[in-house]
C-alpha cells in the first residue's frame, strides 16, 4: 500500500509526456469502442423521442388516414384545455405525493429495523423485500380480488361488502395503498444503504454529549443520509409519476381514476390517435424532466458538503 | 462468468434461429397458408379442419387472439397499421367494421363473394358488416339480449319497462326473501352499458349519430332513452350493484336468487342448467319495450373480414365462405353456443334442444338495431359509457347536451379519450 503511494509521485514527472501520449490513444480507442453503443442508443432512444415530437405536431388519427395534416401546437392546446387530462394529472400527482411521502416514513422505519436487527437479520430483510419481489401485475390482481365484494377478504372485512374500486376516491386510496405496499421495501433498501454511511462513532459521540434518540436521528443521521434520501425520493417520484400497471389492473382508469400514462395509453393504443397520444407522451416526458431537474438542483445544493456553504 | 455469458449468448442465438425457422415454416412448404385470427372459440379448430378437408390448394391455420375484445382489437389493429401481410382472415366484433374499413385495412366483398354472403343472411347482422354502402364483412355469428324471468314468480312477462319495474316493486314490497323483485342488467362503465343505452335509444325511435356517422345528433328519442335509464337506475327494483355490473354479475344475481328479471345474452340459459333451483323456473320473453312497440335490441356478434394486406385474397374469401357456411354455423351454435346469422339454420331440427329460445331470438333479430357505425366507434363507445356512468346520476337534458358536444369532438378526432 505505502509502497505504491511512494512510487507514484517519483514516476510521474519523467513519464508524463509518454503517458499522456498513450492516454490520448487510449481515449481515442475508448471513444471508438463506445461509438457503436452510443449510435444504437441514439437510434433506439433518441429517434423515437424525436419522432413522437414530430407526431405530436400533426393531426394524425389512424382511423382517418386521409385527414392527416400538420397542425402546429393545436394538439397541445386540445390536451391542455381538456378536463380529462387535468383530472388525470391531479390523480397522478395525488398518488405520487401521498405514496412517496408515506413510503419515505415507512421505508425509513423499515430501514432502521433492518439495520439494527440483531437476531434473524436474514429473515427480517428477506421478508421485508417480498412485496417488492412480486411482479406488479400479479400483486395488483391479488389486491383487486381482495377488494372485490363476494370473493375478497378485504372487501368483506374492511369495506363491509362495498365495491370500493368502483368509486373514485376509495379506488384512488386502494391504488395508492397497493403502490405503497409494493414499493416501500425498495425505499427501505435505498435508505438502508444511506444508513450504512452514518459512522457509529458519530452517533456515540452525540450520545455522550447528551443527545436524545430523536435528536440523534434528526441532527446526525438525517443530515449525513441526505444524499441517499434524495436519491431514493427521486427514484420513487419518477416511478410513481408514471404509474400504469397497478391502475390498469385495479380500475383500468374507470370513474375518473386514470393516471396520465393510462390516459395516454387509451388515446394512443386504444383510440389510435397518434397525434393526441404523442402529445400526451411528450407532456409526460416534460413533466418527468422537470421533476428530475428540480431534484438534481436540490442535489447540487445538498450533496457535496452536506451542511456546508451550499445552502441557498 | 465468461462461460455463463457464452452460454447465454448461445441460447439467445439458438432461440433466434428457432423463431426464424418457425416463422418460415408457414410458407416454406410451397402451399398457400390462410391465417385466420379469431378469439379463442372452443370447437373452432374442428370447423377449420372441416374446411381444410375440402379446400383446394390452400390450408387454413387458426391463430387464437386474446380472450378480451380490447386485446383482440389492439393486436389486429397494431399489425394492420404496420401493413403485416401474414394476416388473411380476421374475426371482427360487429362494431369494428367501420373503423377498419375506413382505415383501408380490410377488403370489400364484391361480385360472387358478396352475393354468397348476402344470400339467406339475416338483415341486421348483415347491416353491421356494411360501411358507406359497401360490404366489408361476412357475419359468422350474432347475438341479442332477451328478457329472462322467474316463471314461478311472474306468471306473464312484462311488455314494457314500466310494467317490469312495477311488477318487481310489487314482489319486493312484501319484504319476503323468497320472492325477489330485482331487475339485473349491465350498468358498469363499459361496452355493456352502451349496448343497453343503444337498445333504449332505438326502441324510443331515436338516434345517437346521424346516418352517415359524422354528426352527433342525440335527438328526442335519445333523451327519452336517458329518462328511461335514469328512472330504472333510481327505482326500487334496481340491483344495488347495477352501476358496477357486467354480464356475469347480472347472471349471478339471478342464480343466487336476488333477481326476478334479467336482461342478458342467451348464454345464461346453458349456465342456469347447472343451478337446480333456477333451471326449471327460468323463462324468457322478448326484451321489454318503452311504449308498447317491439324493442329494437342491439345486436352483437362476429363478422369475418379479409385483410387488405393479404397475399392470397381469393383463397381468403373462399375460406370465409366455408368457415361461415350454414353447416358450420349450426355446428358452432350447438357446440359453442353462438347464434347463427343464416336464417335457415334456425329451422334445423337439431337446434330445438340446445336453443329452446330460438323463436324469441329470431323474432328479436328481425327487429334488431346496430350500434352507431363510425370509424371512431371505439371513441364514441368510451365517451357514452363514461358520461352515462353511473346511470343513477343521469340528468336527461344536461347529459344529452354533454353527449352531443363530446361525441362530436370524438368524431372529429379532436377530443381526448377519458
Amino acid at each position: 500500500m505505502s509502497h505504491a503511494l511512494d512510487a507514484e509521485p517519483r514516476l510521474s514527472p519523467k513519464a508524463k509526456a509518454a503517458l499522456s501520449e498513450g492516454k490520448k490513444a487510449e481515449r481515442r480507442l475508448g471513444l471508438l469502442l463506445c461509438a457503436p453503443a452510443i449510435l444504437i442508443m441514439a437510434a433506439v432512444a433518441g429517434w423515437p423521442i424525436l419522432y413522437s415530437l414530430w407526431l405530436s405536431l400533426q393531426r394524425y388519427d389512424l382511423k382517418f388516414p386521409d385527414r392527416t395534416e400538420f397542425v402546429g401546437l393545436d394538439n397541445y392546446v386540445t390536451v391542455l384545455t381538456n378536463p380529462y387530462w387535468w383530472n388525470a394529472m391531479w390523480v397522478t400527482v395525488l398518488i405520487t405525493v401521498v405514496s412517496v411521502a408515506v413510503e419515505l416514513v415507512l421505508g425509513m422505519a423499515l430501514a432502521l429495523i433492518m439495520h439494527r436487527t440483531l437476531v434473524g437479520r436474514g429473515i427480517v430483510r428477506t421478508s421485508t423485500l417480498i412485496p417488492y419481489g412480486i411482479v406488479t401485475v400479479v400483486a395488483a390482481f391479488s389486491w383487486r380480488y381482495a377488494w372485490t365484494p363476494g370473493t375478497g377478504y378485504l372487501a368483506e372485512t374492511v369495506a363491509g361488502g362495498d365495491p370500493v374500486l368502483t368509486e373514485k376516491i376509495p379506488a384512488i386510496m386502494v391504488v395508492t395503498l397497493a403502490e405503497i405496499w409494493k414499493t416501500t421495501p425498495f425505499m427501505a433498501l435505498l435508505l438502508m444503504a444511506g444508513l450504512a454511511l452514518v459512522p457509529d462513532d458519530l452517533l456515540k459521540a452525540a450520545a455522550m454529549d447528551g443527545a436524545s434518540a430523536w435528536q440523534r436521528f434528526t441532527k446526525v443521521m438525517v443530515p449525513v443520509m441526505k444524499p441517499a434520501i434524495l436519491v431514493a425520493l427521486l427514484f420513487r417520484t419518477l416511478d410513481a409519476f408514471r404509474i400504469f400497471d397497478n391502475l390498469f389492473v385495479l380500475t383500468a382508469g374507470s370513474q375518473g381514476t386514470s393516471s396520465v400514462s393510462m390516459l395516454t395509453y387509451n388515446n394512443l393504443i386504444k383510440g389510435l390517435n397518434l397525434g393526441i397520444g404523442s402529445t400526451m407522451s411528450v407532456l409526460i416526458f416534460i413533466a418527468v424532466a422537470v421533476i428530475a431537474f428540480v431534484f438534481v438542483k436540490l442535489f447540487g445544493t445538498a450533496a457535496p458538503g452536506g451542511d456546508g456553504g451550499g445552502r441557498r | 462468468m465468461r462461460g455463463k455469458g457464452h452460454r447465454l449468448a448461445a441460447a439467445g442465438g439458438a432461440a433466434l434461429i428457432a423463431t426464424s425457422a418457425l416463422a418460415g415454416c408457414g410458407s416454406g412448404d410451397g402451399g398457400i397458408t390462410i391465417n385466420v385470427y379469431k378469439y379463442p372459440q372452443e370447437n373452432f379448430q374442428q370447423i377449420v379442419d372441416n374446411c381444410n378437408d375440402r379446400a383446394a390448394g390452400y390450408e387454413i391455420v387458426y391463430h387464437k387472439l386474446p380472450r378480451e375484445a380490447d386485446g383482440q382489437r389492439e393486436q389486429m389493429v397494431r399489425r394492420l397499421a404496420a401493413g403485416d401481410d401474414d394476416m388473411d382472415v380476421l374475426a371482427l366484433d360487429v362494431t369494428w367494421t367501420a373503423e377498419l374499413a375506413k382505415a383501408g385495412w380490410i377488403k370489400e366483398f364484391t361480385g360472387q363473394a358478396k352475393a354468397q354472403v348476402e344470400d339467406g343472411t339475416l338483415e341486421t347482422p348483415l347491416e353491421t358488416a356494411r360501411y358507406a354502402g359497401r360490404l366489408y364483412g361476412a357475419p359468422d355469428n350474432t347475438n341479442v339480449q332477451l328478457l329472462w324471468y322467474r316463471g314461478d314468480l311472474v306468471p306473464t312477462p312484462p311488455k314494457t319497462w314500466s310494467e317490469m319495474i312495477e311488477m318487481g316493486a310489487r314482489l319486493e314490497a312484501d319484504g319476503d326473501d323468497k320472492t325477489p323483485g330485482l331487475v339485473a342488467a349491465q350498468g358498469k362503465q363499459y361496452e355493456g352499458l352502451v349496448v343497453l343505452y343503444n337498445t333504449l335509444v332505438n326502441t324510443a325511435g331515436g338516434q345517437i349519430l346521424d346516418e352517415s356517422g359524422t354528426k352527433a345528433v342525440v335527438d328526442d328519442g335519445a333523451v327519452k332513452a336517458l329518462e328511461v335509464l335514469k328512472q330504472f337506475a333510481t327505482s326500487k327494483v334496481v340491483d344495488p350493484s347495477f352501476s358496477n355490473a357486467a354480464e356475469d354479475d347480472a347472471r349471478l344475481a339471478m342464480e343466487n336468487g336476488k333477481a326476478a328479471f334479467q336482461l342478458n345474452w342467451p348464454y345464461i340459459y346453458a349456465a342456469a342448467q347447472a343451478v337446480p333451483d333456477l333451471a326449471p323456473n327460468l323463462k324468457w320473453a322478448p326484451y321489454p319495450s318503452i311504449d308498447g312497440d317491439p324493442a329494437e335490441v342491439t345486436v352483437g356478434g362476429i363478422n369475418y373480414a379479409v385483410s387488405a394486406f393479404s397475399r392470397h385474397p381469393d383463397e381468403s374469401f373462399d375460406a370465409v365462405s366455408c368457415l361461415r357456411s350454414a353447416e358450420n354455423q349450426k355446428f358452432a351454435a350447438i357446440n359453442d353456443g353462438v347464434p347463427p346469422t343464416i336464417e335457415s339454420v334456425y329451422d334445423d331440427p337439431e337446434m330445438a334442444e340446445p336453443y329452446p329460445m330460438k323463436e324469441a331470438i329470431l323474432e328479436t333479430l328481425k327487429n334488431a338495431s346496430a350500434r352507431p357505425r363510425t370509424p371512431a366507434y371505439q371513441n364514441v363507445s368510451t365517451v357514452i359509457s363514461t358520461i352515462l356512468s353511473p346511470p343513477g346520476g343521469i340528468d336527461p337534458e344536461r347529459t344529452a347536451e354533454r353527449l352531443r358536444s363530446e361525441l362530436q369532438d370524438a368524431l372529429d378526432s379532436k377530443g381526448v379519450l377519458p
